[in-house]
């Protein structure tokens, strides 16, 4: 599809802004995150999106308000682009009493469930059989579309996971039913420890759509505006009833699978490689050569961001681990005890509703 | 009162609800315009039509993971697994999915799982199955299974109202061979509760599905030996009716269970540690089990005949359970 213009041409200049500062405060959150790891404060594993936020943030932008996102857990640009609010992630990753789980769920395992009919986003964080969120994402916007309304889901999905039989099933059954689904499948070069070329013959990893009949496309995944583009026009595809889309994002996970994993599996020179395209740091010479913004508005982003997150990371120190009494609590309906919502921000830049 | 199939019964109560409620809506393979492998959702697509009555492709994760996300969304579906043995291909759809999701965020996955399960039918090694088991120890999930026309209808409305995932198990060999009376009006049989369907007071055998009507047929065997047996009909494999289970044991002092699946690490060694645990003051000789042999379901008839539980087997058992 030719487009003349891009979608991202239209972005106004808060826009532009704000994507800097979802993307920032991604990356500044992890930090946080990566401070309380070392303090033994998160209690299980801490996974970075390092280098991946910019696809995140991208992506996520194309959408609605009312749509639905099923991040990963690498897609913590995604959860702020939505408006989660930090304090929810750092509360998850420290198990707290306060956080969406109850401490019963790890990381950002999260869920979102707002009335059908609310401008307010579905979020359905993954669990750990992360191929299961694409037949979930499916079942979402079917359920949607059943109930006259036009929520598109975007759910995220690396390339280890687009090996599974549940992407598969997922893919193809919202491919047949026309779905108003998006796939971000992001080839971050390892799953784990197993290079891509171990996950999959073919060459780039859109082409997991060709054989459902499901348009597709590559994108560089560490141009923010690139990335905006595609999934623009993807998120208006599946909108306008053309079925669900895959989106194939080229990137590098810049660390180990978590904090445990010194990454020792992978070529010193591929990282030196993507170092040098950071997404944030390119983001932020697009923006200043471009005119954009100055050089001192993405400072003071930075400044900002970087408080927000060390502040909300200090609420969530001091809140309560959750009552061992409530151990088997919510198992069924009838109490409710966890309950499907969190606390959701709008950005500094949000223009007025 | 209106005598119906047990297959009627269940194809009734899916009329009804997705009459009543729109935000009903069932998926499976073949059920649309073929009606389903049993034929169990006959006409179903050509009153509500193909969004409301989904052909999907042979794909099990995509049945349950497509249902998660509708529930989400305030949907009501019912899934369709054409043989029960097909569950095994959605396990982690429903154990690590759907089980957990209420638990881990408070969202609720009120989807139905429903098919035809059990032998007696020449079905062989992947069409047999009784799955219970296997779900047992899956928190967060709720299991139902008929034995008779009236609760194959109203634990089926029961389970589509319920705010949590239930597996509704129907057993094959009942669908056209038992009939009984169903009422018309709108009625539900509640989960969690079972059925007292003989009275006795020498031994309890306590049973569901199509074991119930071997049950009746062993006690009206032992009869004729002066064996008043009591037959339990479980109709809840979970939650279990503890209260019906404990107060019969109470009362004859000695337990027989009874079930189709396999002996080991069936659901009557669930059943056995409840009655030891907190019935067995009450107890005048060891619990008995009779269930099917450990091994997988045989397809020829001799083999079929010798792995499943039987009447005979049953008499035998209770023989040797009331001379303790």
């Amino acid at each position: 599809m030719k487009e003349d213009r891009k979608a991202s041409d239209a972005l106004r200049p808060n826009q532009l802004l704000e994507m800097y500062y979802f993307a920032r405060l991604a990356r500044d959150v992890e930090e946080r995150l990566v401070i309380l790891f070392r303090q033994s404060k998160v209690i299980g594993g801490l996974y970075r999106s390092l280098g991946q936020e910019g696809e995140s943030v991208g992506t996520a932008y194309a959408l609605e308000r009312r749509d639905a996102v099923l991040p990963l857990i690498r897609n913590m640009g995604a959860l702020m682009t939505v408006g989660v609010r930090p304090l929810e992630i750092f509360r998850q990753y420290m198990a707290r009493g306060t956080a969406n789980s109850r401490g019963r769920d790890l990381n950002i395992h999260i869920v979102n469930l707002p009335d059908p009919d609310a401008d307010e986003p579905v979020i359905v964080g993954p669990i750990s059989m992360l191929g299961d969120s694409i037949p979930v994402a499916a079942g979402i916007a079917m359920g949607s579309r059943m109930r006259g309304g036009d929520r598109v889901a975007m759910a995220w999905i690396g390339d280890g996971a687009t090996s599974t039989g549940a992407f598969h099933e997922g893919l193809n059954f919202a491919a047949v039913q026309k779905i108003p689904l998006v796939v971000v499948a992001e080839d971050n070069k390892y799953a784990y420890s197993t290079p891509i070329s171990k996950q999959m013959a073919i060459e780039h990893i859109d082409e997991r759509a060709a054989s459902y009949g499901v348009p597709h496309e590559m994108v560089d995944g560490n141009d923010m505006l690139a990335v905006y583009d595609l999934a623009k026009r993807m998120v208006d595809r599946a909108r306008a009833g053309e079925g669900p889309q895959l989106i194939g994002v080229d990137t590098m996970r810049m660390q180990g699978h978590a904090q445990h994993d010194d990454a020792r599996y992978v070529p010193k020179a591929l990282l030196e490689q993507w170092a040098a395209k950071d997404p944030i740091a390119r983001f932020r010479t697009t923006l200043v050569e471009g005119g954009a913004a100055k050089k001192k508005d993405l400072d003071d982003i930075d400044r900002m961001t970087r408080d927000y997150a060390a502040k909300e990371a200090d609420l969530a120190v001091d809140e309560p681990m959750p009552d061992p009494e409530s151990v088997t609590r919510g198992v069924y309906a009838g109490d409710k005890y966890t309950v499907p919502h969190v606390e959701l921000v709008r950005s500094p830049f949000a223009e007025e509703m | 009162m209106p005598v119906i199939t047990y297959l009627e019964a269940i194809r009734q109560a899916l009329f009804e609800e997705m009459a009543a409620d729109g935000r009903v809506f069932v998926i499976g393979e073949d059920i649309g315009a073929y009606g389903g492998a049993f034929k169990v959702t006959d006409g179903l697509q050509e009153r509500f039509g193909e969004s409301r009555v989904i052909d999907s492709p042979i794909s099990e994760q995509a049945i349950v993971g497509s249902a998660i996300g509708a529930s989400y969304m305030g949907l009501r579906p019912v899934c369709e697994i054409q043989f029960i043995d097909f569950i095994a291909s959605c396990f982690d759809m429903l154990t690590n999915f759907a089980a957990t999701s209420r638990y881990r965020n408070g969202a609720g996955v009120p989807i139905v799982v429903r098919g035809p399960c059990g032998g007696g039918v020449g079905g062989g090694p992947f069409h047999s199955l009784n799955p219970e088991a296997y779900f047992l120890n899956t928190p967060g999930l709720k299991m139902v299974e008929p034995s008779t026309a009236y609760d194959a209808k109203g634990l089926l409305k029961a389970a589509i109202r319920d705010d949590d995932p239930v597996l509704y198990f129907e057993h094959k060999f009942l669908y056209r061979r038992i009939k009984d009376d169903v009422p018309e009006d709108d009625y539900i049989v509640p989960i969690g509760k079972a059925a007292v369907r003989r009275e006795g007071s020498d031994l309890s055998i306590i049973t569901f599905g199509a074991m119930v009507h071997t049950a009746l047929d062993a006690a009206r065997q032992l009869e004729s030996d002066g064996v008043d047996a009591e037959v339990i009909d479980l109709r809840s494999l979970a939650p279990l009716d503890r209260e019906a289970i404990l107060s019969s044991v109470a009362k004859t002092s000695r337990a027989l269970l009874l079930y189709e699946a396999r002996r080991t690490g069936g659901i009557g060694g669930e059943l056995a540690a409840i009655i030891a645990e907190e019935a067995f003051d009450y107890l005048d000789a060891p619990v008995v089990r009779v269930a099917s042999q450990d091994a997988p379901v045989p397809y020829a008839p001799p083999l079929e005949a010798a792995f499943l539980p039987t009447a005979a087997k049953v008499v035998d058992a209770a023989r040797t359970l009331v001379k303790y």
